[in-house]
């Protein structure tokens, strides 16, 4: 199954999970998950021009029906540090919600915050319509998996899980009938009288996930836990993740700076950066309409090049005029002109709208990258055909495949 | 296979350290001074049963206080930043880098009948109080000489207990005290064994501390041994079945303590 280039590559990679989530859920759930309101809402804000709304400020709150958790004009400080700036964010119940961004964003921090193990210096925190603030962490009807996973190693893999089972002082017929369910869950069952140290990282992260979801929470929170799996666990993991959150209809709040993970599992992603939310939508609104020059950058491998709006339908750049589908700029106004490496069609000179010479080729499995210097801007390209180095080719785009980008204010 | 060589050095040095005079301790317990066999030795011992009591209750109440004082400041210890709890260490160290002696002494001199501390309950009108040459000075004196070696393995202990570690208790619902009970206290528990190990042995066996800080009423094993080997009833082959006696007590307690380590762990295994 050769697919052509990188995007079919993702979103076939997101049907295999999708489908083999199909199999073991009741079908009401499945489609309550995937009609969520960002493929709807966000897709019409996104068709807007420019980048009106690149920042989720205040003001900019959405109104949610069935909202489990409500972040308000959120601001953390770490050492003078403000690590996030006036974060808006509403999550709904049992959806896959991500949060996408590199290091240092503020992404574990929203999660620590919705945990109760940070205090915001200013700001909201909503769980249900209740104020929870002050609420300490152990009295919050959230579960966390760790990062590193924070297993109790003087504890088995059954008193592990029970944990929070025994803290609740539940009979003992009921905490090993939760607690064997749970194991089944994960695929670990019969492991329940291995030690800790006994087990793989990826049997360690089914532990942590047993843990947090044996206690049956509203909402559970996942900081980076596939982080330290080798590619082929994480990728099976993904899938069994996302199969247990459709099997147990628990909201997941997901962090991850792995925007592959971040598009194949999640029903919403929202993409952070500098402790500002970037873009809020479906994977396939943030993949195919990014809202900035940052999330199209962050999301797939991306040409990013200045460019001059025209008028509408017209923008220039690399020495040429395109056709183009954006509008509502002011004339000659400086954009990003964003366009991804699988949309950029390799053609003999004559036929492309800009030329170039190419200058590398890297082998990548199902597709070649191609380095393109094209009037000093090197642009990469992803193609099923390699190409000699150094020959003089053309490169031709559609109108579909030009993103106009309002220029971000730094 | 491994070539021995490099332990030969430290296997020659147990057998003539340890090894032979432990020999020798078991020789003397067993022979009269003219070298016959003897059982009388041991079993002279038996009327000393009251020092030998008052001995492990001493080090007992030491190791206990010690443990109670050590375990908090540990755990907060660990808890701090790193260069407060490098600070603090050497704190707790610096007293260990005085002589012991002197340190003992010190304490003779605070607590005498015409001490300071008297002295400053004078002047607000009370006491003297009698402080020194009483079972309350001596345990003073252990659990002062001794505490750096409870505080430093449970500190060493608790700094690999990571902060998520606790947070994943939180985030389970334990509150304070079940976080401690259920997830610190049998993490700790190696270092609990290693501190009172290194608390109670040598108060078991010291003489020094009782010596100066008991006077001849609070006289310990220790004290008897030494009584035994330079002291005026010069008896090595007494000495030496006492030491025996006390060694076989030590593992005794020692051994008792591992049990009940054991069973706890179990406990908590459920």
């Amino acid at each position: 199954m050769l697919t052509k280039d990188y995007k079919s590559l993702i979103v076939e990679w997101y049907l295999i999970v999708q489908l083999s989530v199909r199999h073991s859920v009741c079908p009401l759930s499945r489609d309550a998950g995937l009609k969520t309101f960002c493929g709807v809402e966000s897709k019409a804000v996104a068709r807007k021009p420019g980048g009106e709304l690149q920042k989720f400020r205040k003001g900019d709150v959405m109104l949610l029906e069935n909202c489990i958790i409500k972040l308000k004009d959120l601001v953390v400080d770490y050492d003078d540090e403000r690590v996030i700036d006036g974060l808006d964010l509403e999550i709904r119940d049992k959806e896959f919600v991500t949060l996408l961004g590199p290091s240092g964003c503020g992404k574990t921090t929203t999660l620590r915050v919705i945990g109760g193990f940070v205090e915001p210096s200013a700001g909201e925190v909503f769980f249900d319509g209740k104020d929870i603030k002050d609420l300490p962490p152990h009295k919050r009807q959230v579960n966390t998996v760790f990062q590193r996973y924070a297993l109790f190693t003087h504890l088995n893999v059954y008193e592990n899980v029970a944990f929070g089972l025994r803290i609740q002082k539940l009979s003992e017929d009921e905490i090993r009938q939760r607690v064997t369910e749970m194991l089944r869950i994960v695929n670990l069952s019969g492991y329940e009288r291995r030690s800790i140290d006994q087990l793989s990282g990826g049997q360690q992260q089914r532990v942590a996930i047993a843990r947090a979801l044996v206690n049956q929470p509203r909402v559970l929170l996942l900081d980076e836990p596939l982080g330290a799996l080798d590619l082929k666990l994480r990728k099976d993991m993904q899938i069994e993740l996302k199969r247990i959150q459709k099997e147990t209809e628990i909201t997941f709040i997901y962090v991850t700076h792995d925007q592959e993970e971040a598009l194949t599992m999640s029903d919403t992603v929202v993409v952070m950066n500098q402790g500002v939310i970037q873009q809020i939508g479906s994977p396939e609104d943030i993949y195919n309409e990014p809202k900035n020059a940052f999330v199209a950058d962050f999301i797939g491998e991306s040409n990013i090049l200045p460019g001059i709006m025209k008028r509408d339908f017209l923008v220039e750049f690399g020495g040429h005029e395109f056709t183009c589908v954006d509008k509502g700029f002011a004339p000659n106004e400086q954009v990003d002109v964003v366009v991804r490496p699988e949309d950029v069609k390799i053609v003999p000179q004559i036929a492309g709208q800009l030329t170039g010479v190419v200058e590398s080729i890297i082998f990548k499995g199902v597709h070649f990258e191609i380095s393109i210097d094209a009037m000093g801007h090197r642009w990469i390209v992803h193609s099923t055909q390699s190409e000699e180095v150094g020959a003089v080719v053309g490169m031709s785009l559609t109108p579909d495949d030009i993103h106009i980008m309002k220029k971000m204010e730094e | 296979m491994k070539s021995k060589l490099p332990a030969l050095p430290y296997l020659i040095w147990m057998a003539l350290f340890i090894v032979v005079p432990l020999g020798l301790v078991v020789y003397f317990a067993f022979t009269t001074a003219d070298g016959q066999f003897t059982i009388a030795n041991i079993s002279q011992v038996g009327q000393y049963t009251g020092v030998l009591l008052r001995s492990i209750w001493l080090a007992a109440v030491a190791t206990v206080l010690c443990l109670l004082i050590a375990y908090p400041l540990a755990f907060f210890l660990s808890r701090a930043n790193y260069s407060i709890q490098r600070t603090l260490i050497m704190l707790v160290m610096l007293p260990m880098w005085m002589n012991f002696l002197l340190r003992t002494y010190a304490w003779m001199t605070l607590l005498e009948t015409s001490g300071l501390i008297n002295k400053l309950l004078g002047l607000i009108g009370l006491g003297p109080v009698q402080m020194i040459n009483t079972p309350g000075a001596v345990v003073l004196g252990m659990v002062y000489n001794y505490l750096p070696f409870m505080i430093l393995p449970l500190h060493s202990i608790m700094t690999k207990i990571e902060n998520t570690t606790l947070e994943a208790a939180q985030d389970l619902g334990a509150n304070w005290w079940q976080s401690f009970r259920r997830v610190v206290l049998p993490l700790s528990i190696p270092g609990i064994m290693t501190g009172v190990t290194m608390v109670f042995v040598p108060s078991i066996s010291t003489f020094i501390i009782s010596r100066m800080l008991g006077g001849g009423g609070n006289i310990l094993i220790g004290d008897l041994i030494e009584l035994q080997f330079i002291g005026s009833s010069y008896n090595p082959n007494l000495g030496s079945a006492i030491s025996l006696v006390m060694m076989v007590i030590v593992l005794l307690c020692m051994s008792l303590f591992n049990q009940f380590d054991k069973s706890e762990r179990e406990g908590i295994y459920g």
